[in-house]
């Protein structure tokens, strides 16, 4: 069904529904006492990182262990840059192993393409620089779609640091594939050259966007991006695109609240807003299993 | 050994070779060369060539880019230098010198250090190279950019001594700090650091100003955005002593490629878009942009099969660039005209290389090259002679292949083979 899922961009309408169809039930197997499905029994399944995240790691682990497949974690951090191992002789090592699929969490953008390339099993990339994390666009999506009914016309913000957001990039293609409208705000700084060309709206101005929405989504702002002057200040920053109470009350009644985790408290989501009912991020956390379960499911699924 | 040729058949008339010149009448005991359906070209000169000796011999050795660049058609080249150690002295310029000799496929020619180290802090010895046995006259930090103004203004002051050139790598730094391909749509979307065009044309631009103020000689590099081309345009009409190259990639490939994050695409300055490749071969076709440079950049398998961060850029194009300077510029009239000023004529004299460019006429050194428009041929491990074989156009077909080449009368390539 799917290859590789190197890119939100490469799931189609049709994939990326069936993709949340499946999901859905495997929320179902994960309201059960025995948590496990037999589907993936005898295959192998590495989780390959480069960078620490133990949230997506763990993550992936459960929804693999889900599918009674054999998990290998592979910790490889900065082996590459250190002159340690290369990726390619990381990927000849897996191919002799017989890894089945392989998620690659890794600092340099392109990393999991350049993985496909050189192994026979499916790549899930699971973080790739400031490239992309579909997984992540998928479990976003279909906490709208639990939510919210639907993602055909959602009305959805994405906010914040959207230039070295991997979790915006992928948002941005699967949300337009699902027919959601797109609006990005931040700070001019904080928006790739030729975002023009995205399909997307973008505004710098969150007041003026809040009110019209049903999906807010907050992004990590990473702190050091404050010494290379992307802004002038944390202070700045928080009251031109924090989210805290009263601006939340800017948003209509039905609208949600999401963040990719982890969150910084305080810069750009305030405590009162994260713990709030509208608030889905631990939802998202829950979302996330179910759908890696799904992805890991319609790649390596049945075929014995 | 004989150093007697006849090259009869050619576009341009019978050639007669004697003792290393081109001679008006037939000599005796001359072998013969049918040249019938070939171009016949003075010897290529490269003004921008890395072969990594000293330092990186893993890569390339001043032998075997000799040998590539013979086989490309060169009959001379010159050698960047950055090198490990740097060529910033009279002993290591000497050194590539006497390698380039040794080796005997083509003329060596070291370009010195604008900076001690490459550092960008303070000038290296430009006199001691250019009165060392090598003859320096051009000067390069490329790799890096003379980025500091008034160091620049000094090193465009200094070379007029000795009728030397500073070639600028136009890289304004802080533009550029973790860029890894050409800022706009496609690096968005890859989400790999982009390295925009302001950051050559900003340098381009304060560069031909201070070339123009203290009226000295200054050479772009691998010039790659339309913009700087309209900039050089604009120095030149004011009468500027302002030169620059293209690489042939520049002329054909576009960022685009980039979306298979293979390396071999990655280069420095990055590849640009559809745009600015028109305006390149338009800026080349109408004269703006003088030469075609290889910018030859050698690197090991483990340098670039890996992520396209850590990769190094740079791409070999010794052996393929006239295939692929035809190919870019088709259509251009008289082409062979052209190729021959672009590709020999011009970079000869931008570098001071009396025995190169001169022609193919009697009492010129016999450099030659001889084209054959009719063959194809696909790069790849066994067809290149360059010891690393990071080339974006292995498996690709290309038509036009040197098959001879000789530098002052001895053949060194012969039927497409090295002759050493
Ligand atoms: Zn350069």
């Amino acid at each position: 069904m799917i290859d590789h899922l190197l890119s939100a961009s490469d799931l189609d309408r049709e994939t990326a529904t069936l993709v949340l169809d499946t999901a859905g039930e495997m929320a179902a197997v994960s309201g059960r006492e025995v948590k496990k499905l037999p589907t993936l029994r005898g295959r192998t399944v590495v989780n390959l990182f480069y960078e620490d995240s133990t949230r997506t790691r763990i993550s992936f682990e459960a929804a693999a262990k889900r599918l009674s497949a054999d998990v290998i974690n592979f910790a490889a951090k900065g082996s590459s840059v250190s002159k340690g191992e290369s990726l390619k002789d990381t990927a000849l090592t897996l191919q002799a192993m017989g890894a089945d699929a392989v998620v690659i969490r890794h600092s340099a953008s392109g990393a999991a393409h350049r993985l496909s390339g050189w192994i026979d099993g499916s790549v899930v990339n699971a973080g790739d620089g400031t490239h992309e994390h579909p997984t992540q666009a998928l479990l976003d999506a279909y906490t709208m779609r639990s939510r919210l009914g639907r993602l055909e016309g959602l009305r959805v913000a994405l906010v914040g640091d959207v230039l070295h957001s991997r979790v915006a990039r992928s948002n941005v293609w699967l949300l337009n594939t699902l027919g959601a409208e797109v609006t990005l705000v931040a700070p001019p700084t904080l928006l790739p050259v030729g975002v023009e060309n995205w399909p997307v709206q973008v505004s710098y101005d969150l007041d003026a966007v809040l009110p019209k929405l049903d999906v807010v989504m907050m992004l990590r702002v990473q702190r050091e991006r404050m010494s290379a002057s992307f802004f002038p200040s944390v202070r700045e920053y928080s009251r031109r695109y924090g989210l805290d109470v009263v601006r939340m009350g800017l948003l209509p009644e039905h609208a949600i609240v999401m963040h990719p985790g982890p969150m910084i408290r305080g810069m750009e989501i305030s405590p009162e807003v994260a713990d709030s009912a509208r608030s889905t991020i631990v939802e998202q956390v829950a979302n996330g299993v179910s759908v890696r379960m799904a992805v890991l499911y319609l790649m390596l699924g049945g075929i014995a | 050994m004989t150093s007697s040729w006849i090259v009869s058949g050619t576009q341009v008339g019978d050639l007669f070779v004697r003792d290393g010149v081109f001679v008006d009448s037939e000599p005796a005991d001359a072998q013969r060369i049918d040249a019938t359906g070939l171009i016949a070209l003075p010897g290529l000169v490269d003004l921008h060539t890395h072969l990594r000796e000293p330092g990186r011999e893993d890569a390339e050795t001043v032998e075997t880019g000799s040998r590539a660049a013979a086989l490309g058609g060169y009959t001379a080249v010159c050698a960047m230098a950055n090198t490990d150690p740097v060529a910033d002295t009279a002993g290591v310029v000497e050194q590539v010198w006497r390698l380039g000799k040794d080796a005997g496929l083509v003329d060596v020619q070291p370009i010195g250090a604008v900076t001690v180290g490459l550092a960008g802090e303070r000038l290296a010895e430009l006199g001691a190279m250019a009165t060392s046995a090598a003859d320096v006259r051009v000067f390069s930090d490329d790799g890096h950019c003379v980025h500091d103004p008034v160091l620049m203004r000094r090193a465009l002051e200094y070379v007029k001594a000795f009728d030397g050139v500073i070639a600028q790598h136009a890289e304004e730094p802080r533009l550029t700090a973790g860029a890894q391909m050409n800022e706009g749509d496609t690096s968005a979307r890859l989400g790999l650091a982009g390295w925009p065009a302001v950051a050559e044309e900003a340098i381009i631009a304060r560069d031909v100003l201070l070339a123009g103020h203290v009226n000295s000689r200054l050479h772009i590099c691998h010039v790659s955005t339309a913009g700087s081309v309209e900039l050089i345009r604009w120095a030149k009409s004011k009468g500027w002593r302002v030169t620059a190259e293209v690489t042939p990639h520049h002329l054909l490939l576009t960022d685009e490629l980039v979306g298979s994050y293979d390396p071999v695409f990655k280069v420095n300055p990055p590849l640009r878009t559809e745009a600015d490749v028109l305006a390149l071969r338009e800026g080349l076709r109408d004269g703006t942009i003088d030469i075609v440079a290889t910018d030859h950049a050698p690197h090991t398998v483990e340098d670039k099969e890996c992520e396209w961060a850590y990769a190094r850029p740079g791409m070999v194009g010794l052996e393929t660039a006239l295939s692929i300077v035809v190919e870019a510029m088709a259509g251009t009239d008289d082409i062979w005209g052209r190729v021959t000023d672009w590709m020999s004529v011009t970079p000869a004299r931008i570098a001071g290389l009396s025995q190169q460019g001169q022609g193919l006429r009697p009492g010129a050194p016999a450099n030659l090259t001889l084209f054959d428009p009719s063959l194809t041929w696909t790069p790849g491990p066994s067809e290149l002679m360059s010891r690393s074989h990071n080339t974006p156009y292995a498996g690709r077909e290309l038509s036009g292949r040197v098959v001879a080449t000789f530098l002052r009368g001895e053949p060194t390539v012969l039927d497409g083979k090295a002759q050493k």
